[in-house]
């Protein structure tokens, strides 16, 4: 039954990319289409009221500071709005003003999409601030790496100069992808018994008289963009795992399709933009190769159980259950927390503090290669600076100065891609390792030995991976964390993009190379090879040591 | 291609390349090399604990901290030695020229006669007088008279060359030595900056600037590093936090096995290496960004005549003219041709044994040959009975005969016209006052260039042929040759237009050329290759110089820029795939003690945790001089299509990269595993 689930859901994937990627491509390509008459009144409505008159391509310089500038702005807004909660309406329950430290984190963390959350949503946040501050970042970050992911791809198929006006890629981001699809996700929901409501928390007294208090509020419509924008903070504490929030195996199917169908649909999209699919299929078949062999680790972990445990003579037919839901079970756990991590959303539907050492390790492999989909772009960015390493690296073995869609790779570009793949690392392993020396850091970790290891490691991995789960456990709202990790979520987020995107203003003005037989291809069977191989070699390697203390130490000892 | 050049390597060079070894240790020439930097400074640590290791409070076996310094400094040597070793040949070749840069004295022409002075004194714009048996006191251009110049000391080729003044071949070279006749020379460059002290400069490596591929890569490598050296930093405070202490030795291992120790040792020296292939080949690169320009070449043009085809130079037929039988013509051209070596003189030979026409050999015999000569463009042979027979270009033939009192047939110059119309060269026979018939040379695809060209397409080249002759001529040609396409009566100035559309459609271009008038093009076009016996103009436009003056040439530099290319990436591959098996080695070695349990990781079954160590490092050390071989000579090129190309490297360098370290380390730890 497990596995037919977890087959059902990837056919489901498998058929809708297509389709999705072509609407998609639609959106973005500027191409006059079908579309623009539902949709082209509203844009032209948002143009006229932002004074957006001309559209006209930006250079990557002009696009990057649009984006910073307007991201700015937000997080000024959100800011503000947090310390200010208490005295703004729709605050039924009379939640206070949110702690400095944890503002920082907070706005930080849903502006980079990353959604670590310091803090609980039932007691930390107004009705007010989830929908104006959360939900209102939920879609501006999700839109952001959307536009940047496609600029991006304009940059690496396209000539000229500009990559595309990133204010109008914003617009039609909210209007044609996240606002059609949050209103059909929300409505399902809330079909499927998700609340949505302004009434104040209940309070009940229950059948042994206890008085009993039951957080409720607008939840289907953060949930529906919590994963449709990769974003994953909870309306609730426990996220996803709330009954509320993810009531039963089919609210969870949606959460899982909602939160990796676009990033799924993505490589499909560049292959348009590149004028040949295959290069996307290439692309997508290497994520999605990754994508299975994550997910077989993590369900045959998780099902095999817990030794330890096992030894006890407890039963273990159903695999490891310990912080797993009961009305979801391992398969749809497993396959939830290999999508949510692989699709950098962070939400969570079991707690993967108390997953099996290698179903732990899933997870935050997946973030520290952050390629397997990846959050709203961020991912198939990533997976295309490793397809040009890769290029680089084997390109010369054709016999030609590497070339990649008929541009040359020269110093420019390696300069800023060597950027890129030394900020990941740094921005993990740093941390950790001044979190491993101070006692302001070693005082979180709850559970010693080598899985407190995991714990900050993972903490620092999602935060520079814009993931944004937990692997809770770890007392992390102290300023210590708050500051440390909102400084790693910016890092992370920021610094990367604007590399690439120096790239793609690199690579965009560059002359093209007529490709001939002579020609390096990245469109076969063997540049699929290359690219995971790049990907484990360059991008895994590097945490491996860190992560046989962790995860794999954990795994040999427990017994 | 000459043997004397082909230096190998010579116990000397490897000597002076140990000694450079040493030197090359230098932290500040080190810098420049971050990879390599890194393990010196890990050396120079190791060292310091080996020595002090009370100050460092160090509780390790010394034997093992001794071991491991040694291990990290040979590889640092390695390194070293691998890019002395490549330089060496290039100074070795260097020296040679610089014997034939000796100081000679120069007959200056100076108002009111001639004077004395040492080459060194010689400016632009000097003109000095050179006679038979001198050394060309320097780069110049003949003004005056024609002479014969033995170009030995350059091109290592032994028959000397004409030079004139005016034309494609006015320009001589200093340190060459004139044979016959007497030329005055307008001298062209001021001291230093001849082209034989470029030559040398050029060989020797002391100019040599990193390509802009080499910057990429070593951009790479650089970051690479970082991030291994952040990785070993920080592993040290989380092993801590689970009791597991690190030493300060065993974490340097783990970073020099980690960090690309294998390309960066031998990155420079593939890069000399592949200049030298070039040089080896007699082609003199200017750059090194030229000889990688030449992997990237999507289109070659090739000039006809002298590249494609031996250049009118082979006898198709003999036609008579004035009543005269062919037989009688095929007869004193023979005759003529008995003892002339050129190739003209061959082929009239060869086409009367095709045509199975038969003449009295015994009316040369004790005859006197007359050689060909720049002024009188006829060759031929005085019989011992009195008659001279000549053979040569028909007007200068022409005025033989009249000058004898001969009249000229008159279906001559209808005749040679109709030669010149098809694209041929006419010459005319000649016995004492009467004029035979004509030589009908033709010009002939050089045997091999269909293969060659062949090959071109399978590597994705494209070849155009240009060339002065008719659209028909040149369409058969290009038949002949199998080239893609051909520019038909083609000016200097089509070639550069050619140029120019290829490369806005972002094609690299290649071209050879000679004249003063392909200068532009040979600027223009990304990969000008240059023939010696050019013009000065041509040479200085080109990026590259032929010293065989052998045009065909330009399609082996193309597969050794490809080969400079592939060898690169093949070696980088190589070097990053190998630090799987390292991590199989030094990971489990590292934790073992602390954590039991890991020795599941050992899968390589290595004898112990120190053993595993030092043979991950001896491996990692040892790889550098066991691959300089491969280096030096480059991969194995053979045209084929970038995809099996890049299958089959894949599979060697890639996959190969992979395993060869899980069994050399293997190897290795059974021979250390017998000490710890």
């Amino acid at each position: 039954m497990g596995v037919l689930q977890i087959v059902i859901v990837l056919a489901v994937v498998f058929l809708l990319v297509k389709p999705l990627g072509t609407y998609v491509y639609h959106v973005y390509s500027n191409e006059p289409n079908r579309t623009d008459r539902i949709f082209g009144w509203l844009e032209r409505f948002i143009y006229a009221l932002i004074g957006l008159k001309e559209r006209a391509g930006m250079t990557w310089k002009k696009y990057v500071l649009s984006f910073l500038l307007t991201n700015i702005v937000f997080v000024g807004l959100g800011y503000l709005l947090l310390r200010i909660q208490s005295v703004l309406p729709l605050n039924p329950n009379g939640i206070g003003n949110m702690e400095q430290t944890l503002s920082f984190n907070t706005i930080i963390s849903f502006m980079t999409n990353t959604n670590l959350q310091h803090y609980s949503g039932e007691s930390g946040l107004s009705y007010f601030s989830q929908m104006i501050v959360i939900m209102m970042m939920m879609f501006t970050s999700a839109a952001t790496g959307f536009s940047v992911a496609i600029a991006f791809v304009r940059g690496l198929t396209s000539k000229g100069k500009t990559l595309g006006n990133f204010f109008e890629d914003f617009v039609k981001s909210h209007t044609r992808i996240f606002f059609p699809a949050a209103i059909g996700v929300t409505l399902i929901l809330v079909a499927l018994q998700v609340p949505q409501t302004f009434d104040p928390t209940l309070t009940v007294t229950t059948l042994e008289g206890a008085t009993q208090h039951i957080a409720i509020g607008p939840v289907a419509s953060l949930e529906s963009i919590k994963h449709l924008g990769t974003n994953g903070g909870g309306f609730f504490g426990v996220n996803s795992a709330h009954p509320f929030e993810n009531p039963n195996g089919l609210t969870n199917v949606i959460e899982i399709l909602s939160m990796w169908l676009l990033p799924a649909s993505l490589p499909y999209v560049y292959g348009r933009f590149a004028k040949n699919r295959k290069q996307g299929w290439v692309v997508f078949s290497a994520m999605m190769t990754l994508f299975i062999a994550f997910l077989v680790v993590a369900y045959a972990s998780e099902m095999h159980g817990n030794p330890a445990i096992n030894a006890l003579g407890i039963d273990h037919s159903e695999g490891s259950m310990e912080g797993k839901e009961v009305r979801l079970g391992v398969a749809q756990s497993a396959l939830f927390t290999t999508v949510t991590t692989a699709a950098t959303t962070g939400s969570v539907d079991n707690m993967h503090d108390t997953l099996t050492p290698l179903g732990g390790m899933v997870p935050l492999a997946e973030m520290m290669l952050n390629v397997v989909f990846g959050g709203k772009g961020v991912g198939l960015v990533n997976m295309l600076m490793y397809a040009i390493l890769g290029v680089f690296l084997c390109g010369l073995m054709v016999g030609r100065t590497p070339e990649f869609l008929g541009r040359k790779i020269e110093p420019k570009e390696m300069k800023l891609i060597a950027v890129a793949i030394l900020m990941h690392p740094l921005i993990i392993l740093a941390p950790t390792a001044i979190a491993f020396v101070t006692d302001l850091g070693k005082g979180a970790i709850t559970n010693p030995g080598f899985h407190g290891i995991s714990q900050v490691l993972y903490e620092y991995t999602s935060s520079a991976a814009n993931n944004g789960s937990g692997f809770e456990g770890l007392a992390d709202n102290t300023s210590f964390w708050n500051i440390t990790t909102g400084l790693v979520m910016l890092l992370g987020r920021y610094i990367s993009m604007i590399a690439m995107m120096a790239v793609a203003g690199s690579l965009v003005r560059k002359q093209w190379v007529p490709e001939t037989i002579g020609t390096f291809r990245t469109d076969n069977k063997l540049f699929y090879g290359i690219l995971i191989g790049t990907v484990l070699i360059i991008g895994a390697l590097t945490f491996l040591p860190t992560v046989v203390l962790g995860p794999i130490a954990e795994f040999l000892t427990l017994r | 291609m000459s043997t004397q050049r082909k230096s190998m390597l010579t116990s000397g060079m490897v000597r002076s390349a140990i000694k450079d070894s040493f030197v090359k240790l230098n932290p500040l020439t080190m810098m420049k090399n971050p990879v390599m930097f890194v393990v010196e400074a890990g050396t120079f640590v190791v060292l310091l604990m080996t020595v002090f290791p009370g100050y460092f409070d160090t509780t390790d076996d010394i034997g093992f901290n001794v071991t491991v310094f040694l291990i990290l400094l040979f590889t640092v040597l390695f390194a070293n030695f691998a890019e002395a070793l490549a330089e060496g040949r290039g100074k070795a070749q260097a020296n040679t020229l610089k014997k034939t840069k000796k100081e000679v004295t120069a007959n200056k022409v100076v108002a009111g006669g001639v004077k004395s002075v040492p080459s060194a004194e010689l400016r632009k714009g000097d003109i000095v007088i050179v006679s038979q048996g001198e050394m060309i006191p320097g780069d110049g251009e003949v003004i005056e008279g024609i002479a014969s110049v033995d170009e030995s000391a350059i091109t290592g080729e032994s028959a000397p060359v004409i030079k004139e003044a005016g034309g494609d071949f006015s320009s001589v070279t200093g340190g060459t030595r004139v044979v016959s006749d007497t030329i005055r020379v307008r001298i062209t460059t001021d001291p230093g900056e001849s082209f034989i002290d470029r030559m040398i400069a050029l060989v020797e490596g002391a100019k040599r600037q990193k390509t802009p591929n080499e910057l990429a890569l070593n951009t790479l490598l650089s970051s690479l590093t970082l991030i291994f050296l952040i990785v070993v930093v920080t592993l040290a405070p989380i092993a801590k936090y689970v009791n597991i202490e690190l030493q300060v030795p065993v974490l340097i291992a783990l970073l020099v096995c980690l960090i690309p120790t294998t390309i960066g040792g031998l990155l420079s020296a593939i890069g000399i290496a592949g200049m030298d292939r070039v040089t080896q080949f007699n082609v003199l690169a200017m750059s090194g960004k030229a000889v990688e320009a030449a992997g990237d070449i999507n289109t070659m043009i090739l000039d006809k005549t002298g590249t494609i085809t031996f250049g009118n130079r082979m006898a198709s037929e003999f036609i008579p003219v004035g009543g005269e039988s062919e037989e009688r013509v095929a007869e004193w051209a023979a005759v003529s041709s008995l003892k002339d070596d050129t190739p003209e003189g061959r082929s009239v030979l060869e086409l009367m044994k095709t045509n199975s026409l038969r003449y009295d050999e015994k009316v040369a015999v004790g005859g006197e040959f007359i050689e060909f000569k720049a002024e009188t463009r006829m060759s031929g042979m005085d019989l011992k009975d009195g008659r001279k027979v000549r053979k040569g270009a028909v007007d200068s033939v022409k005025k033989w005969v009249a000058a004898q009192g001969g009249s000229i047939p008159s279906d001559l110059d209808a005749r040679t016209d109709g030669i010149a119309r098809e694209g041929g060269t006419p010459l005319a026979v000649a016995i004492d006052n009467r004029i035979l018939g004509l030589i009908y040379l033709k010009d002939t695809v050089k045997p091999g260039m269909r293969d060659r060209f062949d090959q071109l397409r399978r590597m994705g080249i494209k070849t155009i042929m240009c060339t002065g002759d008719n659209p028909l001529t040149a369409a058969t040609i290009a038949l002949e040759a199998g080239v893609d396409d051909f520019i038909a009566e083609s000016k200097p100035e089509d070639k550069i237009a050619v140029i120019r559309r290829e490369q806005a459609e972002g094609k690299l271009v290649a071209m050879t050329g000679d004249g003063t008038n392909d200068a532009p093009a040979l600027a223009q076009a990304d990969v000008g290759l240059a023939m010696n016996s050019g013009t000065t103009a041509a040479k200085e436009a080109a990026n590259m110089v032929d010293l065989d003056s052998d045009p065909s040439k330009i399609i082996e530099v193309v597969a050794i820029g490809k080969q400079l290319l592939m060898t690169r990436g093949a070696l980088t591959t190589f070097s990053i795939a190998n630090d799987i098996a390292k991590y199989f080695a030094i990971i489990p070695a590292m934790f073992t003690l602390a954590i039991p349990e890991m020795h599941v990781l050992n899968i390589m079954g290595l004898g112990s945790p120190m053993s595993a160590i030092l043979s991950a490092l001896i491996f990692n050390a040892i790889i550098i001089p066991l691959l300089i071989p491969l280096a030096m000579r480059g991969v194995a090129y053979k045209p084929m299509s970038a995809s099996r190309l890049l299958g089959r490297n894949i599979v060697v360098y890639g996959i190969g990269g992979v395993i060869v370290p899980f069994i050399g380390i293997k190897l290795i730890d059974l021979i250390v595993h017998l000490w710890v």
